[in-house]
């Protein structure tokens, strides 16, 4: 079992026990470019990752003409 | 993580602000400071009408949302921009606006850009070969166009956009790199009203991105996520990003820079004042707008450009 993160159409799969902030890592992510959620919850860096779980990642930065 | 307010689990931490909240208090939190940046920087008052432009994206509708809590009197502008590119995203980011329109009973102007000067964005930036193959360039021109001429049209006080911290900081950055004295001039959370110009307000200028984002998620306002098709690669978001490396490895970094410009413009330690705007500005002929160029306005310029190869 792993954990999967999914940034719109990109999947990712990490070992669980590690916090969310190292995986976003890991991934090479930025933390502040995204926010996390699990199970329609909003988490936070220092939320452990469980075996299994299934983390949404929102991208946050647009752009453009603003 | 705990909530710093009532000790239970955080949704959100502000790592700026050394400040994590519940979604409870978060959802109090967004609007009070909101409440404050209005008061600080003379935005509004109760008794003036605001318009807010809307665009179906978080900021703009979590401004809306943001504003009718407070009490002002908020009224919509949607621009249709008539971008498609195969995602619908014009046709969706208008359904999405409209609904939390309907859902909240608020007036939602709707303007169609295609409708009035007879072709959508990217047809007017093709035809007027302006922005180098991106048609970003008309895009910002059509809308701070179309946005001053409705406001002023339909007797607003004030025009309000969801533009948030990222944009300003990017915005900052671009014209610090390029030293573009001039337009750092006019970077601020308001923007005066002169003649012909309504007042600009940019009542989310010290929230980032990533704060909008969430005060949307837990709010539950539905919104266009789907990035505009003609953003990508953008320079605007190139900024960000970058602007984000340093935030990771210095919490704060975006706001700092931003609020030190703006005491720094404010004080005049940065540069000596000119009135560069208003020493040259006219009417142009045929919109009557504001303009600083000696004939018609950039904006009716391209619009003939395009309607003599059409």
């Amino acid at each position: 079992m792993t954990v999967k993160l999914v940034l719109r159409d990109k999947e990712y799969e990490v070992k669980p026990g590690m916090t969310l902030l190292d995986s976003l890592k890991k991934i090479n992510v930025l933390s502040e470019s995204v926010i996390a959620t699990r199970e329609g919850e909003m988490i936070l860096d220092d939320e452990i990752l469980r075996d299994g779980d299934l983390v949404k990642l929102i991208a946050v930065i647009s752009g453009g003409s603003r | 993580m705990k909530c710093k307010k009532c000790g239970s689990k955080a949704s959100v931490n502000m790592r700026q602000h050394r400040l994590a909240l519940c979604k409870e208090h978060y959802l109090e939190w967004v609007p009070e400071q909101t409440a404050r940046f209005i008061k600080k920087y003379e935005m509004f008052t109760h008794h003036e009408k605001i318009l807010v432009a809307v665009s179906g994206g978080k900021d703009s509708l979590g401004l809306w949302d943001i504003l009718v809590r407070l009490g002002y009197q908020a009224d919509g502008l949607y621009l249709g921009l008539g971008i498609d590119e195969g995602i619908n995203y014009s046709h969706e980011s208008q359904r999405l606006a409209q609904k939390y329109a309907d859902e909240h009973q608020l007036k939602l102007h709707v303007v169609d850009i295609e409708k009035e000067y007879g072709q959508p964005i990217p047809v007017l930036a093709d035809k007027s070969h302006r922005g180098y193959g991106k048609p970003c360039a008309v895009c910002g021109l059509a809308k701070r166009h179309e946005m001053n001429r409705v406001a002023r049209d339909l007797g607003y006080d004030v025009l309000a956009t969801g533009h948030n911290l990222d944009d300003e900081a990017a915005v900052l950055f671009g014209n610090t790199l390029a030293w573009a004295s001039e337009f750092l001039l006019r970077q601020g959370p308001v923007l005066p009203s002169s003649d012909g110009l309504a007042r600009k307000v940019k009542p989310l200028c010290r929230f980032y991105e990533r704060e909008m984002t969430a005060y949307c998620l837990l709010r539950g306002i539905e919104y266009i996520y789907e990035e505009c098709p003609f953003a990508d690669g953008s320079q605007s978001i190139y900024y960000k990003e970058l602007l984000n490396q340093l935030e990771t490895t210095r919490p704060g970094a975006k706001l700092t820079f931003y609020l030190r410009f703006l005491e720094a413009r404010k004080t005049g330690e940065l540069f000596i004042e000119k009135n560069v705007e208003q020493a040259h500005l006219h009417p142009c002929p045929k919109c009557g707008q504001p303009t600083s160029t000696d004939d018609l306005c950039s904006f009716c310029r391209m619009i003939e450009k395009v309607n003599a190869v059409t």
